[in-house]
């Protein structure tokens, strides 16, 4: 059974916005940059009480970059925010370069990642990002679920030494995360426990999945539901429980399929435990201007959507 | 008060490890490596405060960033002759298990490099960061960038001169190795830099000159440098340079930007470069 409410609408990036702030409260080596997006990634209180940490850059993302790999090296915690389509594709080989390879601890902060961002259109809307980031050896690519995990994410980061990637969103999402939900990276968040399907779900796709899970629930499918938030390092153990258990997957993201949290499921099942799996994820296409809902439903990214997979898999298993 | 014949001899000695080490890698890139020469000597043993025990931090000491970082051989060689790591290593250059990379890299851990580079264009934009850190920290030392160039065609650069510019880092001083040759030919064939002073100033740097082969002059300009710090402007030194400095075919043409000569062209190369200090050794 899935026992899970949302109490609300808040976008993730407010979830960044105040983890940022508050991080910023407690540890003094935290500064920020941002690249002409300050309300759009929500870093204003942060701004407000700590001016003196916070670098705008102007439109200049490689140079944000750079810069930020470079106070890193001095020992300060870089947080640079922009668009997921500006964290990585446009700057992918200063990441590259400067910050990966040289082990930089740079939180690369990316907010309007996948389609769900909306009117904007397929400029913006990234939906290769996860896939560009977890190729670089040695980084870390986070994709939190809510507000709440967002905010925590934020604040976790700080704790970690390394670069990281974190990806979250512009729209109203339910929150349903709570305190008592532990945000660890790298540990899998089990949201469910069940005996029929395991669905992995990451991002703004976490709630249509238990939106899903609730109505098999009432078809007499049992779901267990595991947040994957850690994209990279994957919780390998989380997954070969759970599918040991189920013999089968659905895997839900806000992202292309190819080089998204499926294909890291895949591989490592079809190493350890080959099993059938089915995903829901774009599939080799660019976004387009419409709602978020217009959007999540085009492209196939809704609880039906989910549902529709488990049927499938039920049938392969 | 500098000892400009053993800065002379150092430098000298710094050309004939470049030669060696880019003969026995059978590759590498000696040219503009033999011509920066003098400027890292100066660098790292008059201008700079540096502790040769290396915090990556680099707190309360100069700190040094090399973008153009195909010009190792010259960065290894002075590090090394600083005290860094062991001479004995420069042997090791573009070795399998070598901490000495082709391009500078923090990942095998060599003492005195602090960021990878080799991609161009990106490492002003870390001296930046590394000197906002500085002004942060209330550390009053100075942050040193040396790029090529050719480098200058990158549009990372000009990024990172309006940044410095707009945000007053006064506790930065840039050099480009002004050669006029990059690997394709001149600049002013393959991409022409047009007024460089000029474009230098009207993106708010304070613009200095120098002849980087007068181990003087290097010395008197990267003096004034410092003395222009700490007013509000980034500082630049446009550094003039002959590419292969020191070795007679190698000079007046860009082939040997990313060519290692070959034995015979070695032996010529070191007749006219003199062991001042003592070759390092080569265990075979």
């Amino acid at each position: 059974m899935i026992n899970i409410e949302s109490y609300g609408k808040k976008a993730t990036r407010n979830g960044f916005g105040d983890g940022l702030h508050e991080i910023g409260k407690s540890n003094p080596d935290i500064v920020a940059l941002c690249a002409d997006l300050v309300g759009s990634l929500k870093m204003q209180s942060f701004i407000n009480d700590f001016p003196e940490r916070f670098y705008q850059v102007g439109v200049a993302e490689a140079n944000m970059m750079g810069i930020a790999a470079g106070l890193a090296t001095s020992g300060k915690i870089p947080y640079t925010g922009t668009f997921a389509n500006f964290s990585t594709g446009r700057v992918y080989d200063q990441i590259r370069q400067s910050i990966a390879y040289s082990h930089k601890n740079v939180k690369i902060c990316a907010s309007h990642a996948g389609i769900s961002l909306g009117e904007d259109g397929a400029t913006h809307q990234i939906m290769e990002d996860i896939g560009l980031m977890k190729m670089l050896p040695g980084m870390v690519v986070i994709n939190p679920c809510d507000y709440l995990q967002t905010k925590r994410a934020t604040m976790a980061i700080a704790e970690y030494y390394g670069p990281v990637y974190l990806r979250f969103g512009r729209p109203g999402w339910p929150m349903f995360t709570t305190e008592d939900h532990e945000f660890k990276i790298g540990k899998a968040l089990q949201l469910s426990e069940g005996t029929d399907v395991s669905i992995f779900a990451t991002g703004h796709l976490v709630w249509p999945a238990i939106e899903a899970g609730k109505k098999l629930a009432q078809m007499g499918i049992s779901v267990e539901l595991i947040n994957i938030h850690t994209i990279k390092p994957l919780d390998e153990d989380a997954i070969l429980d759970s599918v040991s258990k189920t013999s089968c997957v659905v895997v839900a993201e806000e992202h292309q399929l190819l080089g998204g949290l499926g294909g890291s499921i895949a591989q490592l099942l079809a190493e350890k435990l080959p099993s059938p799996i089915e995903f829901v994820a774009a599939r080799d296409t660019f976004g387009e201007s419409g709602t978020t809902n217009e959007l999540m439903k085009k492209y196939r990214l809704t609880d039906d959507n989910v549902i529709e997979a488990v049927k499938k898999i039920l049938k392969r298993k | 008060m500098a000892d400009i014949k053993l800065l002379k001899d150092t430098a000298t000695q710094v050309r004939r490890d470049i030669i060696r080490m880019v003969h026995q890698a059978t590759c590498g890139h000696p040219g503009a490596s033999l011509g920066c020469a003098d400027f890292f000597t100066a660098l790292y043993f008059e201008v700079m405060e540096h502790d040769k025990s290396f915090n990556m931090k680099g707190k309360n000491e100069d700190v040094f960033f090399l973008s153009n970082g195909h010009i190792s051989p010259v960065w290894y060689s002075v590090l090394a002759r600083s005290g860094y790591f062991p001479i004995e290593e420069l042997a090791t250059f573009r070795k399998l298990n070598s901490r000495l990379q082709g391009h500078p890299a923090t990942h095998e851990k060599l003492p005195g490099i602090r960021i990878a580079s080799g991609s161009l264009g990106q490492g002003v934009s870390v001296a930046i960061g590394a000197a906002l850190a500085k002004r942060l920290d209330n550390d009053n030392k100075l942050v040193y960038c040396l790029t090529g160039d050719g480098e200058l065609q990158e549009g990372q650069i000009w990024e990172a001169l309006m940044f410095a510019a707009h945000h007053k880092v006064d506790n930065l001083i840039v050099t480009v190795d002004w050669n006029g040759r990059q690997i394709d030919g001149d600049n002013d064939d393959v991409m022409s830099l047009g007024d460089l002073p000029g474009k230098w100033s009207t993106f708010g740097w304070e613009v200095l000159h120098m002849d980087g082969n007068s181990m003087e002059e290097v010395l008197k300009v990267l003096s004034l440098a410092k003395t222009k710090t700490g007013q509000g402007k980034p500082i630049v030194i446009l550094m003039k340079t002959e590419m292969g400095f020191g070795v007679d075919y190698m000079m007046g043409t860009h082939a040997w930007h990313g060519k290692a000569p070959n034995d015979e062209q070695t032996a010529v190369a070191l007749t006219q470069l003199q062991e001042t200090l003592g070759d390092y050794p080569v265990n075979n």
